[in-house]
């Protein structure tokens, strides 16, 4: 009895910050503005500006995803091997940035990759340059990587912390070399902290719609630019949710097909 | 020297600034079953490891088939290892931990089939391959991990301490599984243990080592029956290890009475360690034996009773098949043949003879 009243606060929290928005944002979506049932809204997200939205979100975020875990595998790999003294101090610079406000360091990157900014100063000194990069989907995508890749290390990292030193051991005394001990026993067992970083980093990546407001310059639209857009420019809550509902539906598929191609059985430690 | 197929010469290692291994002379012969014996942090899984390559030493050299390998990889190695927690790979079924030697190196399809076949065979779990490996016992685990070594057809294998998981009644079928497999298959096994019964029944030699020296080396049988020193004697086996006095050659004073002996060789007067063993020590009538004393306790093991008797300044262990009660005055003999007498140590810290 008493642990049913313990799990009340979070069911009233499951209920009514979770379920209820939930449904509010099928039911408006399922309804035209005169209240009357339609898939006009869900299904708009194949008119051609959203359908482009939808993409350059797709290619953003999967791009976003793959840099990401090519620069976690190593900087993951590379933090393990630290001496333990030194691993946590590493792991806290790490996480540092994300302590700071997420506008302020995007918009420190707007200063960054602007036509007049360090970046082309630098370049400018060096000869090179100067660079058109700001407004730009290289900007959005340096922004983005940015901003993501901790969730891509911090799981990864972890992963391969819990890999046995013993079966590293046991793999080079079967004539693994290096190469060979990190394609056939690292890489494989430190998999599920890759899904989790995968999620982590695409579901965001996918939806957001801050970074390519100020990256962007109000040029790139991204699925979410749209969505919002809907909620507080056009006021046309119903299309909004409609485009929410797609998106869902979108990355929950996009989602499942990840995790059956990567895990079969072990998908259960992740979701 | 053609049939050496490991010496570690003058082998030293350190870890921060603590010896662990000193001045370390080994040689092994092939299709020898060596175990190296000692209690833990005495240096015998730090050999194991420079042996396997996963440790360089300080100084000395590792050769092995008449190279010299101390700075190779330990992919490089034709030897493999057969670790305590088994460290198979979770990641894959048990065909495929057997065959990832195999694979590494580009055998065919049928050539691996064929001896993941055969290892299993060999382990006693045929049918076992697709199972997932973290789903079988602590003992199957051990022997899967047997097999992905054996498979290899390595010219040594290392076991460090591979049944040390296991309970007892395991422990017993494995060793002499090992055995079985060590004859059928004929490679030179480096065994490493800390238990001494394991290391008596399965080694054709024992190496027993102690704070990183070998303290003796030799077979079974002569470690347990002629310790060199007063460890060995304590490590293998019970003992009971008294102070005496060398009077002349077969003859010593122990605890003041006039013992016959069969050691020759001695200082007059010389202090010595007198080791006599438990089954050893003869149960008289009192006034019968070298010494009488009062019967402390009596434990019942099975196969025989383990007996404690007070003498003036001693405590006695026998073992008996036969048992006097608690309290009887006894007398304790023991035949000139079954005393061990041995040189004190030179100093407390090293319980050493450098070999």
């Amino acid at each position: 009895m008493k642990r049913k009243y313990l799990s009340a606060p979070y069911l009233i929290w499951v209920v009514g910050f979770i379920l209820l928005p939930l449904v509010t944002i099928a039911v408006s979506a399922l309804m035209d503005k005169n209240g009357s049932f339609t898939l006009e809204n869900i299904l708009s997200i194949i008119d051609p500006i959203n359908r482009q939205a939808l993409l350059l979100s797709l290619g953003i975020a999967f791009g976003c995803t793959v840099i990401c875990v090519l620069l976690a595998y190593p900087a993951a790999m590379v933090l393990k091997s630290l001496h333990l003294d030194k691993k946590g101090f590493a792991i806290f610079i790490l996480i540092l940035p994300m302590w700071m406000n997420f506008i302020l360091r995007i918009l420190a990157w707007q200063m960054i990759l602007s036509n007049n900014g360090v970046l082309n100063l630098l370049l400018g000194k060096l000869g090179i340059g100067p660079l058109h990069i700001s407004n730009s989907w290289v900007a959005l995508m340096i922004g983005t990587v940015y901003d993501f890749l901790p969730f891509m290390i911090l799981p990864i990292f972890n992963a391969i912390s819990d890999i046995d030193e013993d079966t590293i051991e046991a793999a080079r005394d079967l004539g693994a070399g290096s190469k060979a001990v990190f394609w056939k026993v690292i890489l494989p067992l430190s998999a599920p902290g890759m899904v989790s970083g995968v999620i982590m980093v695409f579901v965001p990546a996918m939806t957001s719609f801050v970074i390519a407001d100020i990256l962007g310059g109000g040029k790139l639209q991204l699925i979410g630019n749209i969505i919002e857009q809907e909620f507080t420019k056009s006021m046309n809550w119903h299309a909004g949710s409609g485009l929410s509902i797609s998106l869902m539906i979108f990355v929950l598929v996009s989602l499942a097909f990840t995790m059956k191609n990567d895990l079969k059985d072990k998908g259960t430690t992740v979701w | 020297m053609s049939d050496m197929i490991l010496e570690l010469n003058d082998i030293s290692k350190s870890f921060d600034g603590k010896k662990v291994i000193e001045h370390l002379n080994l040689q092994v012969e092939r299709n020898e079953f060596i175990t190296l014996l000692g209690p833990s942090g005495c240096g015998k899984s730090t050999t194991l490891r420079i042996i396997g390559g996963f440790e360089k030493p300080d100084t000395g050299r590792v050769i092995f088939n008449g190279q010299d390998i101390t700075d190779l990889a330990p992919d490089k190695r034709n030897l493999n290892t057969v670790f305590q927690k088994y460290s198979l790979f979770s990641h894959m079924n048990v065909a495929e931990n057997i065959a990832f030697g195999l694979k590494l190196k580009k055998k065919s399809k049928a050539y691996i089939q064929d001896k993941i076949k055969y290892a299993l065979k060999l382990v006693n779990l045929e049918g076992y391959e697709k199972r997932d490996p973290m789903s079988l016992s602590g003992g199957q685990q051990q022997r899967i991990a047997i097999a992905r070594a054996i498979v290899n057809e390595p010219d040594l294998l290392l076991l460090d301490e591979p049944l040390g998981a296991l309970d007892l009644k395991l422990r017993h079928d494995m060793q002499r599984e090992l055995i079985t497999i060590k004859k059928e298959v004929g490679i030179t096994f480096i065994y490493v243990t800390h238990d001494q019964e394991e290391a008596l029944t399965m080694s054709d030699k024992i190496v027993v080592m102690n704070k990183g020296i070998i303290q003796q080396m030799g077979t079974s049988k002569s470690i347990y029956d002629e310790p060199r020193n007063a460890f060995v004697a304590d490590f293998i086996g019970e003992s009971n290890i008294i102070d005496g006095i060398m009077l002349a050659d077969k003859m010593v004073s122990i605890l003041g009475r006039k013992v016959a002996c069969v050691d020759v060789g001695f200082g007059v007067n010389e202090p010595v360690d007198v080791v006599i063993r438990p089954e050893d020590l003869e149960i008289k009538e009192a006034g019968s034996g070298y010494f009488d004393g009062r019967v402390l306790s009596v434990l019942y093991k099975g196969a025989y009773y383990e007996i404690k008797i007070k003498t003036e300044d001693y405590e006695w262990v026998s073992q008996n098949v036969t048992a006097p009660s608690v309290g009887d005055m006894v007398g304790l003999y023991v035949l000139p043949d079954n005393i061990q007498i041995m040189h004190k140590p030179r100093s407390e810290d090293a319980e050493v003879t450098r070999e």
